[in-house]
């Protein structure tokens, strides 16, 4: 798999913490397989919308990637319930749904982008890179290689 | 059936299927079922809720199913590996979830719930009230089914609206 520059956080140098969402295993598997190879960390999984809002207080990750569509509760939801409590979250939706109804009223709800299934790794990459750099978290990688 | 309901489906399949396994995908078969569905290998179902209701279903052989998976995972992945069907399900997610995003963004408004793999007990359900069309694709690895039964009901109610008289 290709390796991309590292992403640090600029507070600490350490690899940016993330928590993945997303009912299925594989689809979990596959995106803690890419933000390896991002140089990130997993800070925590879960598997619908209800345990991600236990599981982002629990662990306050850097960034959450979201799934839309699980069990019990969905990504939508839970984006909103998360901003609420926490307005510094940020949170990038991946999902197989992408419609613009959808989109939408995830950025409404506090949603900072959006990635559509199958991920390419490339654009995933620099969503991420964009949020992050975007709050300062990141000392923003790319532009340290473009000097 | 409406075929504009289904034509983003074997878009999504053909474009899905393409990327994922770098080699282009044929339809074979194109046909209509009446009676009871009949699994093919390893099956996901999706159900809708909304203007559109109904179901997919996507049937994988063995060896697609077993190709799929270790193309996902990064790695050779046995066909008895539990990883398997999972695969399958997240292939669905994909297929379908392109799919309804076009049907979405065309003005269809529904609502699709999360794949889940088919289990013995439902396959004979799965076909016993509804008309389904079958695509079947060929790939280097084996067949490909999406056994699709959906209904628009929208136009129904409309047709149900009361109408003046007299």
């Amino acid at each position: 798999m290709k390796q991309f520059e590292p992403l640090t956080r600029k507070s600490d140098s350490q690899p940016v913490r993330y928590l993945v969402v997303d009912d299925s295993v594989f689809a979990r598997k596959s995106l803690a397989r890419l933000i390896e190879s991002f140089g990130g960390q997993i800070a925590g999984e879960a598997g619908d919308g209800v345990s991600a809002i236990a599981e982002y207080a629990r662990v306050k990750p850097d960034i959450v990637l979201m799934d839309i569509t699980m069990p019990q509760m969905e990504g939508i939801e839970a984006v909103e319930r998360i901003v609420q409590e926490h307005p510094e979250a940020r949170i990038v939706m991946v999902s197989s749904v992408g419609y613009q109804d959808n989109i939408l009223a995830a950025l409404q709800k506090g949603a900072r982008h959006f990635v559509q299934k199958p991920v390419k790794p490339d654009a995933l990459y620099e969503i991420i890179r964009y949020v992050l750099n975007d709050d300062g978290v990141t000392a923003g990688a790319g532009e340290e290689h473009a000097r | 059936m409406r075929m504009d309901l289904i034509q983003p489906f074997i878009g999504s399949l053909d474009a899905v299927l393409s990327e994922m396994m770098r080699a282009p995908a044929t339809i074979a078969d194109l046909a209509m079922e009446e009676a009871g569905y009949r699994r093919k290998g390893t099956a996901a179902v999706v159900l809708f809720r909304g203007q559109i209701e109904g179901r997919i279903i996507l049937d994988m052989d063995p060896a697609a199913a077993t190709y799929i998976a270790s193309l996902l995972a990064d790695s050779e992945v046995d066909p008895s590996d539990p990883i398997v069907p999972e695969a399958v399900c997240e292939l669905a997610n994909m297929v379908i979830g392109n799919a309804v995003t076009q049907l979405n963004d065309r003005g269809f408004q529904f609502k699709v719930l999360p794949p889940s793999l088919l289990k013995e007990e439902q396959v004979e359900k799965a076909g016993e009230d509804s008309e389904a069309t079958i695509l079947c694709f060929e790939t280097r690895q084996g067949s490909v089914h999406l056994n699709i039964a959906m209904r628009y009901l929208a136009r129904r109610s409309h047709e149900r609206a009361p109408v003046a008289v007299g």
